[in-house]
Formats: structure tokens, C-alpha cells, sequence
């Protein structure tokens, strides 16, 4: 390691204090308006630290009274909780045998390159025949509908994970237990899985988010509460006549949790994640 | 076993995953062809056949011309800003310093949160009235009287993008950062020894190990902004004056807002082309950045 001069540490050390307040700034101050007095948001100039804390619009939110903001909120919740849930379920039940399948047949893994390719596929290429389809068969506004539809985005993105997984796990330890007489899903079920589960968990996990996160498919295939999810919710709340910027902020604080949380706590599978990709690609 | 038969079986597994790729792809993918070419209604019967017309009707209506323009406007400038602030975040990350690591895991917040809640804050942080970026300006004296950031044409393309760019800068710097820590220690020293400056040594000796991951994340980072719809829709839903409306809010005007399902699905399939160009010219790009890298 090259030996500094004062002045290229302190460079250094200024950078990465405006980095940390970049990234950091927008975060807080989402936090601070939820916790801010309606009256603090409609200053001039800005409260930047809230007069008094003010946690009620959590409990507002999250409140289930019938008919309230609060009821709307944890519909949308459940409903995204639902679909993303729903559609990972779906995905890692398809992406476990493809994974398996294209880890150890290389020579089908053209297909598995051609389902991927599929994430260049703008949506709104997709969305009038699904808008279609959905109609005809009654799935518009369900939340069964939309965890179909995200499919089309969890599981290729699952499938590719499982593969690159199933290609850690050596071959040999299979065929030990096959050459034992283990039949293949035998083998599958008491050697390979369990070895191969920490993937299906980060997999699992990484799908949700992204059903989580989806937002085109849920604003055109769901008009109300049985079927809206969160980020929807959220848009109309942002775009709405809400007065109280405090509401809006409290309901994105929420929104953003269970991603942040799995975000810091998995950085580390996260970041081998996305850039093995690039690194031997 | 029979190769045949390790084949067969490796379909079969495959086949769960292909029949509903199909369903929920493939089968929309053509069917966006079909009605491409009819005058289709999103809801009733089916329209009928109109030839190329909704595609001569759609290119050369000044209104797809302004959103091609205002993508590659978003997706040339928001890529390029994320790919220089990404790579000076990775090569700030990759010297020693007090709190690195917490630095690091800084970085992943704005990745993580969802777009809407990024384009929700964003939205509040501009707000005409009450908005932090007006107070603050104000406050520090760079601003005599409030603006609505998201309202004038002028500034709404570029506060979209700033609000782009914070999200999806960390993406860019973790790639980089993983390809800077791949650069062989000797190989730094060694030029270090020769008196290369910081320049040249960022020039010649990391930049050829940055390039080829740095390519991927060019590819995955325009091929995210040419289809770029929930951060537009939540902060300007394509306005002011349509100055940020891409093709994307504009496919969804025509198809959903306007119900022309014939017109939006070609609209639509032009879209899915200029996407895919990009994709196939730039994987060739990076095919040749690896190949020469090495």
C-alpha cells in the first residue's frame, strides 16, 4: 500500500463524508417528515428537525378501523404481500428443476439464455395481450392475476440464480449417492437440496423484493382495494390531494423497510449477486 | 445413462418453466404483433386488419418523435452521470479510510429502496410550495423565491434524472468496486515503481480490468433507461407541457389511457426494437471488451 501524504488523506476522508451525506440526506429527511408535525412540512423556511416527534401517522397507517386511511394502507400491504409472495412460491417451485436441469445439461442452456434475454422486454410490449387475457378470464383486479404476471419477472431472475448456484454444488456427491442406488429424486431430495438451500433462500428472498418493488403491471391490472398493492397505493397517495406530506412520507418509510432491512442485512450475498455478472461476464 | 435420455429429462424439468415463460411472454409478445397491425380497441371485439398503418401513423406523429427524443435524452445523460459518480464512488471505496465499511453499506440504501418510494421522496424534496431543495437553496442563498422544480419544463427532465441517478449510481459503484478489487496488487506497485502518476496508472493499468464489467453495467443500466416508466409516472406522470413523457408513458397513454390497443402494441413493438438493437450492439461491444482486456 502506497504511503499517503496528509493532504491525499484528507481528500479522502472529505469524499467520504459527502458520499455519506449524499446517500444519506434524502433517507433522513424521509424519516424526519414522517415524524414531523403537519404544521413543520408547511413552514418557510423548513423545520429541518421536527418541533415535537411525532409517530402517529404510524399508527394511523397501520390501524385496521374500517373504512379509514389506515384500512386502505394495510389492504395494500396484504395485497403485496400476497403477490410477491404468491409469485415466489411460484418461481422457486419452476426454477428449481430448470436450474437444476440447465446446471447439468450444458448443452440446453441456450434456452435458459433465451428466458433471460427476456428482461430486455419492455413491459408495455406485454401489456395489452396480458391486459387482454387477464379480462377474459376474470383475473383483473386479483391478486392471483398479478402474481401470474410477475412471473414473467421472478422467474427467469430465480431460475438464472438456481442454476449459477447449482453449479457450485459438484456433480460427483450425486452420483456417489446414486452409484449407492439412490434413485434421481432421492438424490435430488437428500443431497443435492439441502446443499442447495441457502441459494433457494436468497433466491426466495431476492424475488420478493422485486415483486415487492413491481409497480407497472399492479398500476394496469388492479383498479381497487382487493387487488391494489403498496407501491400503487403509495403513487396515488403522492399524486392525490393528501395535504399531510407527513402521511405520504410515514407510508414510504414503510414501503422501503422490509428491502433496506434485507438490503443491509444480506449485503454481502447481495453484492457477490449482482456483480458476478459483471465481474466474469 | 444415455446422453438421450440425461437430455430428455433435463427438458422435462425445463418444461414447468418454458409453459409458463410462454403464457406469460411468449404468447403476449405475439399477440402485441398481431395487434400491431389491426385498429383494435383494449376493450370489445377485436378490430380488423389495417396493414402498416398504426405503424407510418405512429413514427412520424410528432409525439413519438419528442418521447424518442426525451428517452435518450433520460437514458444518455441519467447512464452516463451513474457510470462517472459510480466509478469515483468505487475507486473512493477502494482506498483505506476510517469508516469504509460503514461507507459501504451506506451505499446500498438508495439501491434498495423501491422506485416509487425514491420517486415519492423525490417528488416531496421538489415540491413547489414546501419542498427541502427550495428551502435549502433559499436558506443558503442560491435562491431568491421558490420554484416548482417538477413544473417547468425546463428543469424537469434534469430533476428526474438527479433522482435517477441517486438510486441507481450504487449499482454502477458496486461492479466497479468488485472489478477494482480483481486488479492484481503487484501489478499497482509495479507501476507505482515505474513513477506512473495517478492518472496514468488509473488509465492504463485499472481502467483496462474496470472496462469489461463496466460494459455490463452500460448494457444493464441503458437497456433499465430506454424502458424507464414508475420514477416518470410517480414524479410527473409525463408532463410538464409532455417535456419527460418517454415512450414508455407514451405507449401507456395510447394503449391504456386512449384504449387504442392496435396503435399502443405497435408503438409498443417499436420500443421492443430499438431496446433490443441496443442489447445485441452493445453485448458485441462488450464481447470485444472482454476479448481485448485480457
Amino acid at each position: 500500500m502506497e504511503r499517503r501524504s496528509l493532504l491525499a488523506s484528507i481528500l479522502i476522508h472529505g469524499a467520504a463524508l459527502l458520499l455519506a451525506a449524499v446517500i444519506l440526506a434524502p433517507i433522513f429527511w424521509l424519516f424526519v417528515m414522517s415524524i414531523s408535525p403537519a404544521a413543520d412540512l408547511v413552514a418557510r423556511p423548513l423545520k429541518w428537525w421536527p418541533s415535537e416527534m411525532d409517530f402517529s401517522r404510524y399508527a394511523t397507517l397501520l390501524s385496521t378501523i374500517p373504512n379509514s386511511a389506515g384500512a386502505a394502507f394495510v389492504a395494500s400491504l396484504v395485497n403485496s404481500i400476497l403477490v410477491a409472495g404468491m409469485a415466489t412460491i411460484a418461481a422457486i417451485v419452476l426454477a428449481v428443476p430448470a436450474g437444476w436441469a440447465v446446471s447439468r445439461t450444458p448443452s440446453i442452456g441456450w434456452s435458459l439464455s433465451l428466458v433471460i434475454a427476456t428482461y430486455m422486454l419492455p413491459p408495455v410490449a406485454l401489456a395489452v395481450p396480458l391486459y387482454m387475457a387477464l379480462a377474459t378470464f376474470g383475473l383483473l383486479n386479483s391478486v392471483f392475476g398479478l402474481a401470474l404476471v410477475y412471473l414473467s419477472i421472478l422467474a427467469p431472475f430465480t431460475t438464472w440464480l438456481m442454476k449459477s448456484g447449482f453449479d457450485g454444488i459438484p456433480r460427483e456427491i450425486e452420483q456417489a449417492a446414486m452409484i449407492d442406488g439412490a434413485s434421481l429424486f432421492a438424490t435430488l431430495r437428500i443431497v443435492t437440496l439441502p446443499l442447495a438451500m441457502p441459494i433457494v433462500a436468497t433466491s426466495a428472498l431476492f424475488a420478493f423484493l422485486l415483486g415487492w418493488d413491481e409497480f407497472f403491471y399492479a398500476l394496469l391490472f388492479t383498479s381497487d382495494q382487493r387487488a391494489r398493492t403498496l407501491t400503487v397505493a403509495i403513487a396515488d397517495l403522492a399524486g392525490g390531494r393528501v395535504s399531510d406530506y407527513g402521511l405520504i412520507a410515514t407510508a414510504g418509510v414503510l414501503a422501503a423497510l422490509p428491502p433496506v432491512l434485507v438490503g443491509l442485512i444480506m449485503q454481502r450475498a447481495l453484492i457477490s449477486g449482482l456483480t458476478s455478472g459483471g465481474v466474469k461476464g | 445413462m444415455s446422453s438421450t435420455w440425461m437430455t430428455t429429462r433435463a427438458w422435462l424439468l425445463m418444461l414447468p418453466l418454458l409453459v409458463i415463460m410462454i403464457a406469460v411472454i411468449g404468447w403476449p409478445m405475439i399477440d402485441t404483433v398481431r395487434l400491431s397491425f389491426t385498429d383494435a380497441k383494449l376493450v370489445g371485439t377485436g378490430g380488423s386488419f389495417v396493414g402498416i398503418d398504426n405503424y407510418v401513423k405512429m413514427l412520424s406523429s410528432s409525439n413519438f418523435q419528442r418521447a424518442l427524443y426525451a428517452t435518450t435524452w433520460f437514458a444518455v445523460v441519467s447512464v452516463a452521470a451513474e457510470m462517472v459518480i459510480g466509478v469515483l464512488a468505487a475507486l473512493l471505496l477502494n482506498q483505506q479510510f476510517y469508516g469504509r465499511a460503514v461507507l459501504r453499506a451506506l451505499l446500498i440504501l438508495p439501491w434498495a429502496l423501491p422506485t416509487v418510494v425514491n420517486a415519492t421522496l423525490w417528488r416531496l424534496i421538489y415540491n413547489p410550495e414546501y419542498g427541502a431543495l427550495n428551502s435549502a437553496l433559499t436558506q443558503i442563498g442560491l435562491l431568491d423565491s421558490y420554484r416548482s422544480w417538477l413544473g417547468e419544463p425546463g428543469t424537469a427532465m434534469t430533476a428526474l434524472i438527479v433522482a435517477d441517478c441517486w438510486k441507481n449510481f450504487p449499482l454502477v459503484a458496486f461492479i466497479a468496486l468488485a472489478a477494482l478489487q480483481a486488479v492484481p496488487r503487484d501489478i499497482t506497485a509495479a507501476s507505482l515503481v515505474d513513477g506512473a502518476g495517478p492518472f496514468n496508472r488509473f488509465r492504463f493499468v485499472i481502467l483496462p480490468y474496470l472496462a469489461g464489467p463496466l460494459m455490463v453495467a452500460l448494457v444493464l443500466r441503458t437497456i433499465e433507461a430506454f424502458k424507464v416508466f414508475d420514477i416518470i409516472w410517480v414524479m410527473t406522470r409525463g408532463g410538464p407541457a409532455n417535456s419527460t413523457r418517454t415512450l414508455s408513458i407514451l405507449v401507456y397513454q395510447e394503449a391504456f389511457s386512449f384504449q387504442r390497443a392496435g396503435s399502443g402494441a405497435s408503438l409498443a413493438l417499436v420500443v421492443t426494437l430499438i431496446v433490443t438493437v441496443l442489447a445485441v450492439g452493445y453485448g458485441m461491444l462488450v464481447r470485444r471488451t472482454a476479448g481485448s482486456a485480457t
